[in-house]
Parts: structure tokens; sequence; C-alpha cells
């Protein structure tokens, strides 16, 4: 297959098309079996996170250091010199990209990756997440999880449960498997917290089925992923938090009817959507998936950075 | 054609955007920076129109609009005619249509949006939603907004 991503910055995952998404997706494959640590020797990769985030960084990181690329950075953007002196992010940027092969940002405002791209003098931009907007390999990184476990992206019956209205892993993720044939999307939130108008317009264009449920049980026979999110108990007020919350919770009961190859996936950090005894059932799959971001990340800098793939 | 019949001066040669709504024309200059010129500009508010029962004018000697400005109009005076005139006749009539993407002029409502940060300008491009409303789709934050909240977020 010939490599379209390289050299390509990867901002948002509406920018990849389902071949470059398949292109991602066989190569993390290809990873996860045979560590490659001689892929990226003498590349030097920045990692920029003007915002904390240490999951998100060390998996980056782990990632760089499995293809044997070193790494320069910062890991909390209100301690670095720049922002003390007041330096603009697209001049960081500017400079930062004279020294390295690829910059990898986080940054708490929307839009951020897409403007570094403009100042990177073609050195290729990863976004790692960019305020409420996109965190494409965390998309990239659910899409192979799926894949690996159903053996299939398409006639797939996902079930996404929690805050879908501000969690833009969700949102993502449904544009994401929007782009591959047959798959029916189940919504489960509380009224407040329902999917974005635009993602059901783009779902409604396709023709993707597409429906809005109220609680878990309802959907649980008939689903292969089950995705949960995180209800921040700030979106809603605590009357409504303490009715709803409980729809929106799985129990091992609710696990009752489900489907065998049923799998459970969570962004994570999980605070109590996901009730402890569930981690013991075949379904659990959440910190399998988050071991995956291995994978995902090092296919798509390998991809970026490197021409050809054998 | 003779265009002496309006109401403001008449131009030997250059540019008269005509029927647009009341109330717009100093917008207009600012926001397409019309100002920003040695040109002679003369602009007529609250004129009598058929068409619009109201309308503003704007007249800018020797200079005419690029097609990319003339689209641009299009988001404020959808219904704007661009007038050139040459030795006080008229000599081409330009109607403004939406653009694919209309940058600089407007704010991100987003105010989280990178492009409300930095020193950088605004791009949205147009988008019609399923019942053919238009909406503005920033460039940046990659979040969609109805055109009247984008226009009157100024
Ligand atoms: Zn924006």
């Amino acid at each position: 297959m010939r490599n379209s991503l390289y050299k390509k910055s990867i901002i948002s995952i509406n920018d990849l098309k389902r071949n470059e998404l398949e292109l991602v997706l066989n190569k993390s494959a290809v990873l996860k079996k045979k560590s490659q640590p001689n892929l990226l020797t003498n590349k030097i990769i920045a990692s920029c996170f003007f915002e904390a985030s240490t999951r998100t960084r060390l998996s980056f990181e782990t990632a760089i250091y499995r293809l044997g690329a070193s790494i320069v950075g910062f890991s909390d953007g209100n301690n670095i010199s720049l922002k003390k002196k007041g330096e603009t992010l697209s001049d960081t940027i500017a400079v930062i990209s004279s020294y390295v092969d690829a910059i990898i940002i986080r940054h708490p405002q929307e839009g951020s990756a897409r403007l570094a791209v403009e100042f990177s003098n073609n050195v290729p931009v990863f976004n790692a997440g960019d305020g409420a907007n996109q965190h494409p390999t965390q998309t990239l990184l659910d899409l192979f999880t799926i894949q690996e476990t159903q053996n299939r992206l398409t006639n797939l019956n996902i079930a996404m449960v929690g805050d879908l209205k501000y969690g833009r892993t969700v949102h993502s993720l449904t544009q994401a498997l929007a782009k591959f044939k047959n798959n029916k999307f189940f919504f489960i939130s509380p009224d407040t917290l329902i999917m974005p108008n635009y993602i059901n317009d783009m779902l409604d264009k396709k023709n993707i089925y597409w429906k809005r449920y109220k609680n878990i049980e309802e959907v649980i026979s008939e689903i292969d992923i089950l995705y949960m999110t995180r209800i921040q108990k700030e979106r809603l007020d605590s009357t409504e938090y303490t009715n709803e919350k409980s729809k929106f919770v799985l129990h091992t009961t609710t696990l009752k009817n489900a489907r065998n190859n049923l799998k459970i996936l969570h962004p994570l950090p999980r605070i109590d959507e996901i009730d402890r005894d569930v981690d013991y059932t075949p379904y659990a799959w959440y910190f399998k998936q988050a071991a995956n971001g291995i994978y995902a990340r090092q296919a798509i800098l390998s991809l970026v950075l490197i021409k050809q793939h054998l | 054609m003779q265009i002496n019949k309006l109401q403001v001066e008449a131009i030997k040669s250059g540019t008269v955007i005509d029927h647009i709504p009341a109330n717009i024309g100093f917008k207009l200059l600012s926001l397409f920076r019309f100002t920003e010129t040695e040109k002679r500009i003369t602009i007529g508010l609250n004129l009598p129109s058929k068409k619009l029962e109201k309308k503003d004018i704007i007249k800018i000697e020797n200079t005419f609009l690029s097609d990319d400005q003339i689209n641009q109009l299009a988001i404020y005076a959808p219904h704007a005619t661009v007038n050139y005139i040459n030795e006080y006749n008229l000599v081409g009539k330009v109607f403004p249509t939406l653009p694919k993407k209309i940058n600089r002029i407007l704010i991100c409502p987003n105010s989280n949006c990178v492009s409300n940060h930095n020193f950088i300008t605004s791009s949205f491009i147009f988008k019609k939603d399923k019942f053919h409303n238009i909406n503005l789709k920033c460039q940046y934050c990659e979040k969609e907004f109805s055109k009247n909240i984008v226009l009157s977020y100024q």
C-alpha cells in the first residue's frame, strides 16, 4: 500500500481517509507482534505539552523510545520559560521545528495543533489533544482495539454511554466508524448531555442508523462494543446527578444478556461509571485498550516519518 | 447608462457597492478595511430603495474589488450589487455569491479557540445543514456555528 501519510500532520481524525485509517491499523498490528526498535533511530521528536496530560505523554514517549527515536520537550506549559517570557505559540513552534523531525503538541486551546502546522515549516505535527477539540491518536487506538477484538470495523453495533455532549472521544470515534460500512450507533446519555447535532446530521447524511436509548439494559443484547465515558459531576445539577447516574453506571448485572463477543471500552480515567467487579469479566477491555495506545502511536509516528514500509 | 440618478455624488471611475442593507454599510467599511486607503470614498446611509426600503451605498474611487472580496460581501449583504464605473458610465455589474471560505473578517464565537488568542486571522468555511441553513465552520477549532451567531459576535 502506498504510504500517503508520509510527512503529513495528524491534526484531526476527519483529515484521515478510510484507507489511511486502515494503513495505521495494519501497521499497529505489525508493531504489536514485533517491536521494531530501529525504525526511527536518528530521529528527534519534540514532545510539547503546554498542559499536563501524564498518560498521553507517557504513551507517546514510550512509543517514541520503542521506535529508537530521541525526545526533547517539556511536560507542563506553565513552567517553561517560553510562557514566562510571553512568546506566542506560533513563534515557539517555528523555533522548535528547526530542531526536530516531528512535533507532538498538547495544548488547552482548540485549534492550536492546526495553528502549529502553519508555523512548523513542513515538520509534521501530531495533535495530542487541543482543548475540547481533537485527539486523533486516541481514536486510532480505539479503532485498533475494536478491530482487534471483533476482527472487523464494519457491521458493528456500537453503544456509546455517558457524556456524549462534551466527550470528544465519542465524537471522533463516531466520525471514524462512520467511514466504515453498516455500523449502527446506540447513544445513551442524560437528556442534557446528548450527542451534538453536527454528529447526528453527519450520520443522517450518510444514511447511518443511530438512535437514543434511555439505559444500557435496553441495548445490551444487541451490541458488540460498549464505549463508556465519564460524566463529570459539574455537567449536571446535583439532583439530576443522583437521579440519573444509576442509568449510566455499568454493573455486572447489567451485562447479564450480553453477547459473547461484547467488549467494554473506556478512554480512562474511570471514576465510578464502571463498577470494579466488571473488571473481572471477559468483557472488560479498557486496560488492554490503553495498552494499545503505544502500538497505535508507534504506527502513526513511523508512517509519517518513514516513506517506505516493508 | 447613467448612474447620476444615485443620490450620492457620482464617481468618474471605480466601484459602487449598492443595495447594502441599511446600517451595514459602515460595518463593511471597517470589516473590509476599505478605509485603509488614500482613495476617495463616499458613503450613503439610509437611502430610499425599492428593493430594500432603506439601503446603504459605498463608492470607492479608482478601486476595483477582487472576486474574493466581492464574494465575501455576500455574507453581510446578500443582495448587494457591485457596479464598476468608468467615465461615469456603468461598465460592469457583479452579484456576490457566497464563497467557500471566509478569512479574517469574522471572529470565532468559541472563546477557547486558538484564533482568539494569537495574532492570527480567523478562517471559516461555509456549510449547509440538512435544513439548508448556512453554517460557518471554524478551520481551527472545527466548531460549526449558524451564520447569525457568527455575524452577531463581532
Ligand atoms: Zn474557532
